[in-house]
């Protein structure tokens, strides 16, 4: 039945379409309510909840046209404004996938980092956040392995606690479940108080909380007396640059290397953000022409591109007329007119007034 | 014929220097309110083309009528100037939504949005008001400024520039950024006219389709008054939009400029050109509103990227650095600013 009605729907919304041409039936149900829409997934903010000083749980109800999420342990990027302007960020979700239209994510506010503080202090109930497409393969095989070692290092519980309650969920046969957690101390463990009831109500379910203002940075030593088989369990790792090292090179030298799974926060950037002041060029990538050049601090993008037999979208070519924006894929530009550097992947850019600053990826 | 192009240009790049100190200002004030300002003109926007799409769809009762079709002409009103115009100039880009920006945005019009973006954002933006560079001084059909030779034709301006050419406004610019006449030239190709056409007539059919067509036969019995107020709301919103823009550059005062004057313009310069180029129509907030914010012409010349609830903002202050730096700044209400275009559609058609 359900399946009949879908089959009717898409001829009525393409006459839809034809009414409301050139805008489309998405355009107005948005203004009506941004979660009808399926054009640009959104979600709304139901809960807000402080779990530590600086770490704060959304929980999202999402829109119609977001596509679901598979698996606990994946990430979903979020869209919001602040100053009017759209940021994206990938946050893990720490629920299992459920049914239920909801998700929460678990935001810890950095110094200075206009999103997290954002969502960690001044979301509330209400705000609309957009939503992009779920993704991660950071997550458990099914059936999980019987033996389970997580490793976890500050806000890098979140992906892990989805884990561990999808695991809590489960009927009949759980595995055997280790969590070493790093935190300063015992107040800043994000989601402390369910782990440790956790760790008290299920048996096969083992915490060991690591607090490095008091014990130093975890090391393998810590580690061999806290869990002896760490090696011969399925390790799934996640926190700081410094902890991801140490269990790489851990089970590494323990010819374990394949049973542990990583995930960074970070990707790897091309360019450190905010690293452009001085004034360095860079490499250029034109992603879809396939062509690499260098350009310098002082030329413009559009310029460097005609250069090297790109065919560059171009018009005024003095930053009045956004005829030649073009998508930023990776890398950070600045601005001519104003010295600005800026970008994101995604950002659309006037070649015309950028130059490179440090490596860039444009996609044409 | 531009006397005040005279300035010397140091003094033309201390003029652009100080316009860049208030862009920069803009731009550093640019956040919330003015993304709230946006969404809540497209709110309204949409509230309006749906409420008025209703109640012609009972237009057969006279008030369902009147208050459908007025409606609708204010919504399409908004949606091609407010909207439509200021979106595509890439004014609201920096908010970085994909559903509000100039590469993505459709108008209700039936010029495709690339097809506008490079002859007005681009061609008349860079070369406003020189002869031979920006079409839109007359629109290659009327002749605008003495600089423009004469020819015969012109002796009908007066005829086929306001009274043929307001009702039809939309359907004329299409065919207009079509670039015709630059195919006659060579400049253009004919594959290139014809694939530009092509996509012109898709968009033209649906625009077409949309308000004479199937809007009327879903009001059923109120077909005619429903087609009636489509066509209604269609042809008041040309010649709305005819007003302004002939306002907008072609009162006494807003000058005209030749290849030669503008031979190696400095940035300062051409500063200069854009606001002894471009006049202003005096109003408040609604007509400020309904206009686009091209009654903040100059404004929108100098800044054409900055968002449209700035320029009434700025205006004192750039009307304030014209004078000091004894440029003229063209300015006044409607029905004068409308008389002198008019003046000048009369005057330029003899020789």
């Amino acid at each position: 039945m359900v399946g009949v009605l879908r089959h009717l729907a898409r001829p009525v919304w393409q006459g839809a379409g034809r009414l409301t041409t050139p805008l489309l039936p998405d355009d107005f149900l948005t203004v009506v309510d941004p979660l009808w829409s399926a054009r640009w997934p959104a979600g709304r903010v139901e809960v807000v909840r402080a779990e530590t000083a600086d770490a704060t749980t959304l929980v999202v109800r999402v829109g119609r046209g977001w596509s679901g999420h598979r698996a606990a342990g994946q990430y979903v990027p979020v869209g919001v404004a602040v100053g009017g302007v759209l940021h994206w960020r990938t946050y893990s979700i720490t629920t299992p996938p459920d049914g239920s239209g909801r998700f929460a994510i678990t935001v810890r506010a950095i110094p200075d980092g206009r999103v997290s503080t954002h969502l960690a202090h001044r979301a509330r109930p209400g705000e609309t956040l957009r939503l992009g497409p779920v993704q991660g393969d950071f997550v458990l095989p099914d059936p999980p392995p019987a033996r389970l070692l997580f490793l976890t290092g500050g806000i890098g519980i979140t992906p892990v606690v989805a884990m561990l309650r999808a695991l809590a969920l489960r009927t009949g046969c759980r595995p055997d479940t280790v969590l070493v957690h790093s935190a300063p101390d015992a107040d800043r463990v994000v989601f402390g108080g369910e782990l440790r009831a956790m760790a008290a109500r299920e048996s096969g379910f083992t915490l060991y909380e690591h607090h490095t203002r008091r014990e130093g940075r975890l090391d393998r030593a810590r580690l061999d007396a806290l869990c002896p088989d760490w090696a011969e369990r399925e390790t799934w790792a996640c926190g700081p640059d410094g902890l991801l090292a140490f269990a790489e090179r851990a089970w590494r030298d323990a010819d374990a290397r394949h049973r542990l799974h990583l995930e960074r926060f970070r990707l790897p950037s091309l360019a450190a953000p905010g690293s452009g002041s001085g004034g360095h060029g860079g490499r250029v990538r034109f992603t879809r022409s396939g062509v690499e050049t260098d350009a310098d601090s002082a030329t413009p993008l559009l310029d460097v591109g005609e250069a090297a037999g790109v065919v560059m979208p171009s018009g005024c070519r003095m930053g009045i007329c956004h005829s030649c924006v073009s998508p930023l894929s990776a890398g950070r530009v600045r601005d001519l007119r104003t010295g600005d550097v800026h970008g994101e992947p995604g950002d659309l850019i006037q070649t015309c007034v950028s130059a490179a600053c440090g490596p860039v990826h444009i996609d044409l | 014929m531009a006397a005040a192009l005279a300035l010397a240009q140091p003094e033309a790049d201390a003029f652009g220097q100080e316009l860049d100190r208030i862009r920069a200002e803009v731009l550093a004030e640019r956040g919330a309110e003015d993304a709230r300002y946006i969404r809540t003109l497209i709110t309204v926007h949409r509230a309006l083309e749906a409420g008025g799409r209703a109640a012609l769809a009972v237009s057969l009762l006279p008030p369902a009528w009147l208050a459908g079709t007025a409606m609708l002409t204010t919504a399409k009103i908004l949606e091609n100037m407010e909207l439509g115009h200021n979106i595509l100039h890439g004014q609201w880009d920096w908010m970085r939504d994909p559903a509000v920006h100039s590469t993505t945005w459709e108008w209700d019009f039936p010029t495709p949005a690339a097809a506008w973006k490079h002859t007005h954002n681009d061609l008349h933006h860079t070369w406003t008001n020189v002869v031979g560079r920006d079409r839109d001084l007359g629109y290659v059909a009327l002749r605008m400024s003495e600089d423009q030779p004469w020819h015969p034709v012109h002796l009908l301006q007066p005829l086929y520039g306001g009274p043929l050419l307001a009702p039809l406004f939309e359907w004329a610019i299409a065919l207009y950024d079509l670039e015709p006449e630059a195919v006659v030239q060579g400049r253009k190709s004919v594959r290139a006219f014809l694939g530009d056409l092509a996509g012109m007539a898709r968009k033209a059919a649906r625009q077409f389709t949309k308000d004479y067509v199937l809007f009327p036969l879903l009001a059923g019995p109120s077909a005619l008054p429903c087609l009636l107020g489509n066509l209604t709301a269609n042809v008041t919103r040309n010649i709305w939009a005819h007003t302004v823009i002939f306002c907008g550059h072609f009162p006494a005062g807003a000058e005209s400029f030749t290849e030669d004057e503008i031979e190696g313009e400095s940035r300062g310069e051409w500063y200069v050109r854009q606001a002894l180029g471009s006049a202003n129509i005096d109003g408040g907030p609604l007509l400020h509103i309904l206009t686009g914010n091209l009654s903040h012409q100059i404004e929108h010349h100098l800044f054409p990227d900055l968002p449209s609830n700035r320029y009434a903002q700025i205006a004192p202050r750039v009307r304030k650095l014209c004078e000091k730096y004894g440029i003229p700044y063209t300015s006044g209400p409607l029905p004068r600013q409308y008389a002198s275009t008019w003046a000048r559609i009369w005057r330029l058609a003899i020789p």
